[in-house]
């Protein structure tokens, strides 16, 4: 290309863009856009202009730009945009973050890990040494247990809702790192050992008290999220990961695992992560999360452009194994079909499911309800209020709802279904 | 303690299910144990080192219902009326239920669907866990600062403010574990169990 050829495309932008025809981003790799009618397709030009050098890093296009929404503050959270996501997992620098005290730096080579109390051998480990221990990756979804709480009860019912911010405390990542039986048969548990208290490195120190039982079936030391390092904001450089469980028991930054014969009984389980129930009661170490769905399309703020074709999409998973089942309903409940569950289906992870729905055009409501390998039903509210009372703030995994107005403008809530 | 056995036993069964549909079928390839490990695998592999007691006691800062954990010191209301006004009152109000943070004081009634607020006098269910969790996680901004003598000191006045003390108390290692919280009963195990029975 000669300096003239240049100057000539150079100015051609310049006119493209001062008209307003064609957006200059394009322009610059397309020498004759400036010929084009507005609203039409670009043809293949010749030549093509050449593209960028290859990166040490990639990034995402311009005009694709997902981001977590969040509240500045040192107890806070920041909820995934699964409008914006496809498959099953969750890019992780989009992962929801829960933290109790801020993101602490920690330097991977300064980082240890006590283990002690009823153990044979009270040891530290380095991450070089974790490191070394025959390492696994699972596939698995980790949700807050106050994911969709507390903003939709009796009492209030918004309906200018989207799907991040009343779901977004759910994700789902490969997780890397090296069974937590495996450190525990290397120091060798006590008789009589039954539960186990793990403590993070941030600054309050979060904790819960976990059953050995579940550390020494399925949890994992982890350090390695979606084929990398995990993040500073998901535990970096170690977190405890409890497939199924609700998301603080998922210790991060841990440092310490103590093993003892009953629950130490920390500040967030005798007050914050327990469930207030309708006969004065509250229930405590309600650990697992139990199963649920979620449309993520057509939600809102989505307006559908036009009538026809639309396929409903969604996720559904549950905290006993895998869901076996996802239904859909396309007039408020009156009837179900079964969504087509897209492959893979993993236990104790997230589940895409499809749904191909004519609209016609009226005002419907849509909805979601899954079946987990155990037979469990994801409930309606109306049956976890009967069941623990009007305001249980965690483990609210009722059915969520849609409507889509004539208008094709979709809003949250159940709507006349209450 | 039968009620602790009992979580042990739910917790278990909670985990069955998660055994059979778990880790091996989850990605694990020819997993010769739960953990995975190949048959051929050592009894131990020797990565790590042991710790001391003393390396352990740096860090093994919990307190458990029973006492176990707690250091010795000692304080009284009003000195933990001085250490509250130094330390706290920033956060939690000048009466412990102004906030902005969460709020301390209150014995408001459960009525049928818990209180209103989760203060430490409506809702919290063993004394011991206001030491483990202010020497763990308080003041927010500096956690740790707080000496033995002050951490008791500002226990017993919080505990007096919420009217489970008298005014004369004293809070030590033998004291504040025989103190009976308002909720300590209230509390019930998880009998969700999945499966096709009624929704808990």
């Amino acid at each position: 290309m000669s300096k003239g050829d240049r100057a000539k495309i150079s100015r051609r932008a310049w006119i493209t863009t001062a008209s307003g025809v064609v957006a200059a981003g394009l322009v610059r790799t397309q020498a004759d856009a400036v010929e084009l009618p507005a609203q039409q397709a670009p043809l293949p030009s010749t030549p093509r202009a050449p593209g960028r050098f290859p990166s040490a890093l990639g990034e995402r296009a311009p005009a694709e730009q997902p981001r977590r929404t969040f509240r500045e503050a040192l107890s806070s959270a920041s909820f995934t945009p699964h409008q914006d996501l496809m498959g099953i997992v969750t890019p992780a620098d989009l992962h929801f973050e829960r933290h109790h005290g801020g993101v602490p730096d920690i330097v991977s080579e300064d980082h240890e890990l006590l283990v002690h109390g009823m153990v044979d051998r009270p040891m530290t480990f380095r991450m070089a040494d974790l490191m070394r221990y025959p390492q696994v990756s699972r596939v698995q979804f980790l949700e807050c247990s106050g994911n969709g709480g507390g903003v939709y009860n009796a009492d209030r019912m918004p309906t200018t809702m989207s799907v991040q911010q009343m779901d977004g405390l759910l994700s789902t990542s490969e997780w890397t790192g090296v069974p937590v039986s495996t450190i525990l048969r290397e120091a060798g548990v006590r008789r009589g050992a039954s539960w186990v208290l793990a403590e993070g490195g941030d600054s309050p120190l979060m904790s819960r008290s976990i059953p050995l039982a579940k550390m020494m079936d399925d949890a994992l030391l982890a350090y390695g999220q979606n084929g990398e390092r995990m993040r500073p904001g998901q535990g970096y450089p170690l977190r405890l990961f409890l497939p199924g469980w609700e998301g603080n028991t998922s210790v991060k930054w841990l440092r310490r695992i103590e093993i003892t014969d009953q629950p130490t009984f920390v500040r967030d389980e005798i007050s914050h992560y327990t469930d207030p129930l309708a006969d004065g009661t509250a229930r405590q170490f309600s650990f697992l999360m139990d199963a649920k769905s979620i449309i993520t399309f057509p939600t809102y703020p989505y307006a559908l452009p036009d009538r026809g074709w639309w396929e409903i999409k969604g996720l559904a998973w549950s905290g006993r194994g895998r869901i076996a089942r996802v239904e859909v309903s396309t007039d408020g409940g009156s009837s179900w079909m079964d969504a087509q569950l897209q492959g893979p289906v993993l236990p104790k992870c997230t589940t895409r499911f499809r749904h191909l729905f004519e609209w016609s055009g009226n005002e419907t409501i849509i909805l979601s309800r899954a079946t987990d390998e155990t037979g469990y039903v994801q409930p309606t509210i109306q049956q976890l209020w009967e069941a623990r009372g009007p305001r249980t703030a965690y483990h609210q995994n009722h059915q969520r709802a849609w409507k889509i107005a004539s208008t094709g403008e979709v809003t949250f809530g159940l709507g006349d279904l209450i | 303690m039968r009620a602790l056995a009992l979580v042990v036993v739910l917790a278990a069964a909670a985990c069955g299910p998660a055994t059979n549909g778990g880790s091996e079928s989850a990605g694990d390839v020819g997993a010769g144990s739960p953990a995975g490990l190949p048959a051929h695998a050592p009894a131990r592999f020797g990565f790590g080192q042991e710790a001391s007691e003393a390396r352990v006691a740096m860090w093994d800062i919990d307190v458990r219902p029973d006492g176990v954990g707690l250091p010795a010191g000692q304080g009284t209301v009003e000195e933990g009326r001085q250490v509250y006004q130094t330390f706290c009152v920033e956060c939690h109000g000048a009466t412990g239920t102004e906030g902005p943070n969460d709020r301390l004081v209150g014995r408001d009634e459960w009525g049928e669907t818990g209180p209103q607020v989760r203060t430490v006098g409506s809702y919290w269910q063993y004394s011991t866990t206001l030491y483990d969790f202010i020497r763990r996680s308080m003041p927010q901004l500096t956690p740790g600062l707080l000496t033995a003598d002050q951490t008791y000191a500002v226990i017993a006045y919080i505990l007096h403010l919420n009217e489970i003390v008298p005014e004369d108390a004293v809070m030590n290692a033998e004291t504040l574990p025989a103190v009976m919280m308002p909720s300590r009963d209230r509390f019930v195990l998880d009998d969700r169990q999945g499966g096709p029975g009624p929704v808990r």
